[in-house]
């Protein structure tokens, strides 16, 4: 047994919202229903479920899902025997309005999302989930931009608007097992005691599984993943494997090791419409540090314009887009013809 | 020749831009900078411009508006206060330039509807948001071809050219933009995202504007109406540029457009700043060209009780 033996991690489903990517929001209100009543069943205590994009995604921007947020939280919470369910809410797309509805319809927890740098965009919609009486968290997205002190700096913040939870999500899959250590450790520092600290991991480096385990080590006590790693990029961390290496090392999460597997290989493997894995696509994310929901975008405008996925990506990375900026993924391809004498002004 | 006396509420990036444009006025003066901290940065370079401040928010102008012939006030505070400095300033037959995304007076984009206001002498008028101001207009150059059943926008902002007061009410950025699209723009249905990058050196303001029409769009006559529509922005503000498009897609158009500004108060990156004090002032020059000729007269606004 290792050092991290007795130590209890509160695990968070995220195959039903950042699968959502992976699936170009085409999950059915019938689908979400069945994956998330097994996973309630092998006793995962959240689940994230709605748009890929969270709360108010529905858009030509992130895709239109084949139901509304509020039917997809409705259907799924009013089944649910003990597992909590959640949703994400980006400022600037999400808004109160959205979060009020999404509560009404019966999440109960809320990751509120930010770029790493810009916590102070989220005040209102923390303050208002916490007034929800929600479980809410602050989400600082592509942590990686950021070291360790500045970020801790910006988790402080979000604690002070009243976050429970602060989350270090490694959004492009970039981060070594020792870029968490540091991150998790000055988010520990800065924090109050009775803050957690969470780590949302993608697997495009093939370390997600390392890279939450470091987390745990250095004191974060929850671990968002999706079972079989159903997520944008190369997936998130995968849940099963995770649960089994967390069993090995004595970590309790108290969600069923076999009833897992049983669903990844079952249920979500059979739904993948590509196999979400690492290949030269999404390792590229990871190793030029992209935010991983640009990948089926970056594919669809490489068919569209003559200019390959990979040099897309890598061109975006430079120009240091973030979440959300999906637009600028045609708008890059788009310019990078015109370069190539591929593509000609209209007029 | 004689000029339009001006007061600028709100001490900050937006309200500290706006001097520089409306000195360059040829119809307004800036006279009066009202702020809240004597220490603001914003109050330091208006005194050093030649302006009065008061530190002393809204009630710190109103015993000077008369005596000083104060007629139009722009109003770059926040949401929460706008109400109450309007009001107030209405009261003493002061026109109100809302650059606040409070939107309690009509909506303004100047190349699409400012002429219509300004025969209506509206007292108090709504510049939506930078955001507005920069899609706005290409939303209704598409939308005079044929009919736009949704339209929506995405505006990357850097993230040095955006202040405490635009952090704190990115929801009513969303909802008046949202709005805006439709009543000004003249799409059915409006949506509006912001999403702000802090990469260094900073990103120059970005807009992306997709409609989707109704029926296949008449892409040559979409083409020709943004075109004209662009020519119609950079007179006041030089740096709105096409990048990309318009692409075509189905009914799906989209155009790529980016802001860069004049570099007055923040450097260019910060075209968002710009294309918000540009369109108010321009929209100031309209109400203030007018009075100037003796075609529209300001009156007080009774208060009612």
């Amino acid at each position: 047994m290792s050092d991290l033996n007795g130590r209890k991690v509160i695990l968070h489903d995220m195959c039903l919202r950042d699968g959502m990517h992976a699936k170009r929001e085409q999950i059915s209100v019938e689908q979400m229903v069945k994956v998330a009543t097994v996973l309630d069943d092998a006793g995962m205590p959240y689940i994230q479920v709605t748009h890929g994009a969270g709360l108010g995604g529905n858009s030509l921007q992130h895709g239109f899902a084949l139901a509304s947020n509020e039917e997809y939280i409705e259907a799924v919470a009013s089944r649910m025997k003990q597992a909590v369910v959640s949703v994400l809410l980006l400022p600037g797309l999400g808004t109160m309005k959205e979060l009020k509805s999404a509560y009404h319809s019966g999440a109960r927890s809320v990751h509120v999302a930010t770029h790493c740098t810009e916590a102070d965009t989220s005040p209102q919609h923390i303050a208002c989930a916490r007034e929800l009486g929600m479980d809410t968290t602050g989400f600082l997205m592509m942590s990686h931009l950021s070291d360790a002190r500045s970020l801790a700096q910006e988790a402080k913040k979000m604690e002070s608007y009243g976050a429970n939870t602060v989350y270090i999500t490694d959004s492009a899959g970039f981060m070594l097992p020792e870029d968490v250590t540091q991150r998790v450790t000055a988010l520990r520092d800065v924090l109050k005691p009775e803050t957690e600290i969470g780590f949302h991991g993608h697997h495009n480096m093939g370390l997600g599984i390392s890279n939450s385990i470091a987390a745990i080590a250095a004191g974060a006590s929850r671990i968002d993943g999706s079972v079989a790693g159903l997520g944008a990029g190369a997936g998130n961390t995968p849940l099963e494997v995770f649960i089994a290496v967390c069993e090995r090392m004595g970590i309790e999460t108290g969600v069923d090791l076999f009833k897992t597997m049983d669903i990844a290989d079952e249920i979500i493997f059979p739904m993948m419409d590509h196999i979400v894995r690492v290949d030269k696509d999404s390792l590229t994310l990871g190793y030029a540090g992209v935010y991983s929901t640009f990948l089926l975008h970056a594919k669809r405008a490489a068919e569209r314009f003559g200019v390959p996925a990979r040099d897309i990506l890598v061109e975006l990375g430079r120009k240091k887009m973030i979440g959300g900026q999906e637009d600028m993924i045609q708008d890059t391809a788009m310019t990078m013809a015109k370069e190539r004498g591929l593509l000609k002004q209209n007029f | 020749m004689k000029k339009i006396r001006c007061a600028l509420i709100g001490s900050g990036n937006i309200g500290t831009d706006l001097i520089y444009k409306i000195q360059r006025s040829e119809f307004l003066e800036p006279v009066w900078m009202v702020g809240i901290d004597p220490e603001s940065e914003g109050l330091t370079r208006a005194a050093a411009m030649g302006l009065k401040t008061t530190h002393e928010g809204i009630d710190g102008l109103l015993p000077h508006v008369l005596e000083d012939e104060i007629q139009i006030a722009f109003d770059a505070t926040s949401a929460y206060v706008h109400a109450e400095n309007s009001r107030k300033l209405n009261a003493l037959g002061v026109m109100m330039i809302d650059l606040t995304p409070a939107a309690i007076g009509p909506l303004c984009v100047p190349p699409v509807n400012l002429k219509q206001h300004a025969e209506k002498v509206e007292m108090n008028v709504n510049m939506i948001s930078c955001a507005g101001q920069a899609t706005i207009p290409i939303v209704s150059a598409v939308s005079q071809v044929q009919g736009v059943e949704y339209a929506e926008i995405i505006a990357s902002l850097s993230s040095k050219s955006i202040g405490p007061g635009t952090r704190a009410n990115l929801d009513e950025f969303t909802y008046t933009t949202s709005n805006a699209i439709e009543v000004v723009g003249g799409a059915k249905k409006g949506k509006a995202l912001a999403i702000i990058n802090p990469a260094e050196p900073p990103m120059i303001m970005r807009n992306t504007i997709y409609c989707l029409t109704e029926g296949e769009p008449d892409e040559a006559k979409i083409t020709a109406s943004v075109l004209a529509m662009i020519k119609e922005v950079q007179k006041y503000v030089p740096g709105y540029k096409l990048v990309n498009g318009p692409s075509f897609e189905g009914n799906k158009v989209a155009v790529f457009m980016e802001v860069e500004g004049l570099g007055d108060y923040l450097p260019k990156y910060a075209g968002n700043l710009d294309i918000m004090t540009a369109a108010a002032t321009r929209t100031a020059e309209m109400f203030a060209e007018e009075i100037l000729a003796g075609k529209i007269q300001l009156n007080p606004v009774e208060v009612a009780s």
